[in-house]
């Protein structure tokens, strides 16, 4: 007899592997209604692994699942999700094409005689949208326009379109703005309370104490432990998922103001982008907040080049003349480095090996008359795997096998060896895991008491606060204040996130 | 994560694969036929090969930077057009013609690649402009005839070298350079980077444009290559090439080289031709007629990219890790 008293799901030594790769091993756990369970591990530890057998998309090899005491193993989604188990992916499911409406009702569509009654879906559309409180958005929006964050909402809203009785929610606050954070858990708090289970996968620790109930540790695939969420301090967690002890923060630098490095004056690109001006020291770490939408991203894009500037002046160093960058390769050429948001669609060549991809922008570093020296190449990749701490069975792994934290270095990688001077990062730790974000801090701060130059866009003010020399804040695409490293609040930095936005929902454009 | 433990090249294993899926062709066709080996057979299909190879190089690079190109056998035929009016209505000296020729070539790759990468047009149904384009061309230089023009061309196709012709020899030195330039040079990288992923091609610094432009104007040149050794064997005809670029992207897909882009193999490409050309030439010797010929292959076409879709697929779950 396997379950327990109480369990909507209980799941019986699971196992999973992948090729020659054990991900799973004889994992049990149970999950209550009416509770959220917190599942936490470093990428690759195997949460989303188990997440997906009991979602339905992947099959265990090994092991047992009931679900209210019954037997289950579905054999797809669709079975899983007519069980009434339902999952929201960490990677975007939308068809941008189709509107919010027609994403979140596609497998329930109402018809009339055969064809979609667009009457009805849209009202229900509404209903749902309303009830998550995502009143300001349009559901016949096509998805593809968009943000990231609201694209995120739409997502829930699909899981939830349908009655559910566990819901796995798998990193669903990664591309959220704190206001979207809270209406989400808004909506987990009420689908709690009607008795909904939920499987909760974050690397946020915060957020795990604040809307967890109970918390599963999972390290190499194997359960550590499981425990109430209130007898347990965050550090004793990451502790847990790690296996190793870690400082809580990186240590605070305090940095000699270097001569500048990076002088951008009255920078303007498209709507987003307005005035923008400030100056960038080396050996600095600068970073950028705001809302989802804000402009940071745009801003940043600018700067390297990727979008058209409408005007504005960029100088580098403390010269009087201006550079003028109109493509990443002319910025590139000028020793400024961007390691963008969207890693797997910006920054990295997926089927390619680590090595091809740390090779890239380095490659005439690499060549001689346009011949590559394969012995150059490997060099330069083993040296970057080993100082980058990037674990990878091969150089010549493809880069879509590693993890993400892993992915993130890959990219970091390719840039620190071109040695540029001025390096950006957007959202540099989003959906990685804690062992390797501060191993991405631990670069940043390496790279700056080099004396490079860093900006650092974040949707995580707390990593901002404990990274940054100095932060400025955009507000709807102006620069609405700077505070250097004494005067860092959270609630000052907040409100003037906020201080040029009426609503923060904004349909248009591609995320800040 | 940790398998240590020897792998042969995947290259190697792929060269290994074409080239036994060509000896059991050239087995069945041996058992199945009488004079199958003999000198007139491999003399057939030696001299079909040199134009289909060197247009197929072409494609293949194309193919690689995820673009297509539809123009090849039309780009042929008008740069096979204008050697032949040059040499015999004009009376320009041959060297003058071939140049004339290869620059033909070069101009149409230039124009379909200066327009894909000006407007960020799909190369498809650019080249399938000029494809037109350039049939329409051909007849219009040659006023719809043929003009017979092989006998000034004869050094072409009568020098030979260890006993194999100048075009073969030809056709195997481009694919080996083409080889080399995809594997081992920093614009070989770049293709397969914006073949790849062109958004992270652009933001790692790469002239996404230029590598694009270039690649059309190489699979044109290399029409206009191709297009002096037809002219030298089949004269100026003005329907020469027809449908060649369907044979032509058969030969790369059955190389293993990827529609999506990104990956491929010059050489792989050249196996690709063989196949085809052997498979034509066995089943013609068999008594097969034209219509069980383009059945047949058809069907080696898709069993072909369905090989390779497991020979993929088997390779990936050798590397797969935990998520």
């Amino acid at each position: 007899m396997i379950g327990s008293a109480g369990a909507i799901l209980s799941v019986r030594r699971i196992c999973k592997t992948f090729g020659p790769v054990r991900v799973l091993h004889d994992v049990d756990f149970d999950l209550n209604a009416g509770a959220v369970h917190a599942l936490v591990g470093e990428n690759g530890a195997g949460k989303t692994t188990l997440a997906r057998i009991i979602a339905g998309t992947h099959r265990d090899d090994g092991g047992g699942m009931t679900l209210n005491g019954q037997s289950y193993r579905p054999a797809g989604r669709t079975d899983a999700q007519r069980r009434g188990v339902r999952m929201v992916m960490q990677e975007l499911n939308l068809f941008p094409t189709l509107t919010v409406a027609e994403n979140i009702f596609l497998e329930d569509l109402p018809r009339r005689f055969g064809v979609i009654n667009y009457r009805l879906l849209h009202r229900r559309a509404e209903e749902l949208m309303a009830a998550i409180g995502l009143r300001d958005l349009a559901v016949d929006e096509p998805v593809g326009n968009l943000t990231v964050g609201s694209r995120q909402m739409v997502e829930i809203a699909a899981g939830l379109s349908q009655d559910c009785r566990l819901l796995i929610l798998d990193e669903p606050t990664a591309s959220l703005t704190d206001r979207e954070t809270c209406l989400l858990f808004d909506q987990i708090r009420r689908l709690r309370a009607r008795g909904v289970a939920m499987l909760y996968i974050s690397h946020r620790m915060q957020e795990i104490k604040q809307i967890a109930d109970t918390v599963t540790v999972l390290r190499d695939g194997r359960i550590i432990s499981t425990h109430a969420i209130d007898t347990l301090t965050v550090e004793e967690i990451v502790n847990r998922m790690v296996g190793r002890e870690i400082s809580h923060a990186p240590a605070a630098r305090t940095a000699a103001k270097g001569r500048v490095a990076l002088r951008v004056e009255n920078l303007c690109a498209g709507p987003r982008v307005q005035n923008i001006s400030f100056d960038l020291h080396k050996g600095e770490v600068l970073g950028l907040a705001g809302l989802i939408g804000a402009g940071r991203t745009e801003t940043v894009r600018a700067i390297f080049g990727a979008d058209r500037l409408t005007s504005g002046r960029i100088y580098l160093g403390e010269t009087a003349k201006h550079v003028r960058i109109r493509s990443p390769r002319d910025a590139i050429a000028h020793g400024i480095a961007l390691i963008p948001e969207d890693r797997k669609e910006q920054g990295l060549f997926l089927p390619l090996g680590v090595d091809r991809n740390i090779a890239v922008p380095n490659l005439s570093r690499l060549s001689c008359a346009g011949i590559i020296s394969p012995a150059a190449e490997r060099t330069l990749a083993r040296r970057h795997i080993d100082t980058g701490a990037i674990k990878c069975a091969a150089p010549d792994q493809p880069a879509e096998t590693l993890s993400g934290g892993n992915q993130q270095k890959v990219v970091i990688a390719k840039w620190l060896a071109r040695d540029c001077d001025v390096l950006i990062f957007d959202e540099p730790t989003r959906g990685i895991d804690v062992g390797a974000k501060f191993e991405i801090y631990a670069m940043m701060a390496d790279l700056a008491a080099r004396g490079k130059a860093l900006i650092v866009v974040s949707s995580d003010l707390r990593e901002l606060m404990a990274i940054c020399d100095r932060i400025a804040v955009l507000s709807d695409g102006c620069l609405a204040a700077t505070f250097s490293r004494n005067a860092f609040s959270e609630q000052t930095i907040n409100a003037a996130a906020f201080s040029r936005h009426t609503a923060t929902f904004r349909t248009q454009g591609a995320a800040g | 994560m940790n398998n240590s433990h020897r792998r042969i090249p995947a290259w190697l294993t792929d060269y290994l694969g074409m080239a036994g899926a060509l000896g059991l062709l050239l087995l069945i066709f041996g058992l199945s036929t009488e004079n199958f080996f003999s000198a007139a057979t491999f003399g057939t299909i030696a001299n079909q090969i040199p134009d289909t190879t060197i247009m197929a190089v072409g494609m293949t690079w194309v193919l690689i930077i995820a673009g297509i190109d539809l123009s090849v056998g039309s780009v042929m035929a008008l740069s096979g057009a204008v050697l032949g009016v040059a040499l015999a209505r004009f009376g320009i000296p041959l060297p003058v013609a071939v140049v004339a020729c290869l620059l033909v070539g070069l101009l149409c790759g230039l124009a379909s690649g200066l327009i894909v990468v000006a407007w960020s047009l799909p190369s498809f149904i650019v080249t399938l402009g000029m494809m037109e384009i350039a049939r329409g061309a051909t007849y219009l230089v040659t006023q719809s005839r043929t003009l017979y023009v092989s006998d000034r061309l004869e050094m072409i196709t009568d020098t030979t070298l260890l006993g194999l012709s100048a075009p073969f020899l030809l056709a195997v030195l481009i694919v080996l350079v083409a080889q080399f330039v995809l594997s081992m040079t920093v614009f070989g990288r770049h293709m397969v980077a914006v073949g790849t992923n062109e958004t992270a091609a652009r933001l790692s610094g790469i002239a996404v444009r230029r590598v694009r432009l270039a690649v059309f104007a190489v699979s044109g040149l290399l029409c206009g290559v191709a297009a002096l050794i037809n002219t030298a064997r089949y004269q100026a005809n003005p329907n020469n090439g027809i449908g060649m670029e369907l044979q032509v992207i058969a030969a790369v897909v059955i190389g293993g080289t990827s529609l999506m882009g990104g990956r491929g193999s010059v050489v792989s490409t050249f196996f690709g031709v063989l196949i085809i050309k052997v498979l034509g030439t066995g089943l013609a010797q068999t008594g097969a007629q034209e219509p069980t010929k383009r059945l047949v292959t058809g069907c080696v076409i898709i069993a072909a990219v369905v090989l390779d879709y497991y020979r993929r697929r088997l390779r990936k779950t050798g590397t797969e890790a935990a998520q």
